[in-house]
């Protein structure tokens, strides 16, 4: 299909889909209205149980299930993105003696900025269930956060500092704790991921039952996650070297025949 | 125009979707799809907008706790949707890296062989 073709097809679609989707916009209420069924039906569970912040009520304990699906896709897609950018028998790792130095400014930034991201990262983890955050968010500013050891310093120290093997260790544990927290809830309570901890006092750091413990476990796991996978890339971009350049390789041993 | 933020979510998707169809980079079709997905964001968070409301979030010891709040069930399935998307985007861009060693190209034109 030439590109012509495809844009012409593309068109086409686009049209249609453009003029059904004006036609169904135009009969939607209008927006900025008041009528929101969900969150009068979703507001007044959440303060039932304690949970300051409704979105993360909603999240990890109205729809823990849904967050329980989210989190195992987190953990599926680690997994994948390990096995697919794993090394090939025929590359080599490599590593450059010197990497040259960054500026200084630049490691000063980094040197000032490391403990801050950290804390940051700990503070929105922590208060997930009390201001916006949580631990998906906390989690992705913690992983993150440590990469500034590569910014502002060198691959090396990054690899010194962050081995990869302990983080893969613990981002099963999260999300194996998030699944043993849930289960708690089936013995202990009514159902899965049932909210059984007492809620406490509103608005307090020990509030909210269950949601804070599944911030936290969540935030273990997704930080542990966005660094295996983003070590992954950095194996790709930095260490691994492919031992020649093939051109049009059939991957498997047997060379099946081309279709074309 | 009170319908703005649904017509600004269908743009994005559009606009995704027709940039998706044009990329001569796999990588650039892969930012493409994250444009298109951020439509949805939009989409979502207009639907559970009120004008004048306030965030949901509930400070003081609730005696009696407004309902005069932003949705925050479509601020959840935004998180979710987020969340999808960086996965969806880091494994993508994986296999991209993948086709570039095995075939030395990330042009979607010149990746029109099938190989058994």
């Amino acid at each position: 299909m030439t590109r012509t073709v495809r844009l012409v097809v593309f068109g086409a679609g686009a049209a249609v889909v453009g003029i059904l989707g004006v036609l169904a916009i135009l009969v939607l209420p209008a927006f900025g209205g008041p009528a929101h069924a969900y969150r009068d039906a979703a507001v007044p569970a959440a303060v039932a149980h304690g949970t300051s912040n409704a979105v993360s009520s909603i999240n990890f304990d109205l729809r823990g299930l849904d967050t329980f699906g989210e989190e195992t896709i987190f953990l599926t897609s680690v997994v994948v993105i390990a096995v697919v950018l794993r090394s090939a028998s025929d590359e080599t790792e490599q590593r450059k003696k010197s990497a040259g130095r960054p500026l200084d400014s630049t490691v000063f930034g980094g040197l000032l900025f490391f403990p801050i991201i950290l804390i940051v990262g700990l503070d929105v983890v922590t208060h997930g269930h009390l201001t916006p955050g949580g631990g998906f968010q906390g989690g992705v500013i913690l992983g993150t956060g440590i990469h500034l050891l590569y910014v502002a310093g060198t691959y090396r120290l990054l690899e010194r500092v962050r081995p990869v093997r302990p983080f893969e260790w613990s981002e099963a544990i999260g999300a194996g704790a998030f699944a043993c927290l849930g289960i708690s809830g089936l013995l202990l309570g009514a159902s899965f991921l049932a909210n059984v901890i007492p809620v406490g006092s509103f608005g307090t750091l020990f509030s909210a039952g269950t949601v804070p413990l599944l911030n936290g476990v969540v935030g273990v796991e997704v930080a542990s996650g966005v660094v295996v996978l983003l070590s992954k890339f950095f194996e790709q971009a930095i260490t691994v070297r492919p031992a020649h350049r093939r051109a049009a390789k059939t991957d498997d041993k047997s060379s099946s025949p081309r279709e074309r | 125009m009170s319908h703005y933020a649904y017509f600004v979510a269908g743009w994005l998707i559009v606009i995704g979707a027709l940039g998706i169809v044009r990329s001569r980079n796999l990588v650039q079709a892969i930012v493409c799809l994250a444009v298109a997905q951020s439509g949805t964001y939009v989409l979502l968070l207009s639907v559970g907008y009120q004008w004048g409301a306030a965030p949901p979030l509930f400070s003081e010891p609730a005696t009696k706790p407004t309902l005069h709040v932003v949705d925050p069930l479509v601020q959840a399935m935004t998180l979710t949707d987020i969340v999808v998307s960086a996965t969806v985007t880091s494994m993508l861009l994986a296999i991209a890296i993948q086709i570039h060693k095995r075939t030395g190209s990330i042009d979607p034109d010149e990746l029109d062989a099938l190989r058994g």
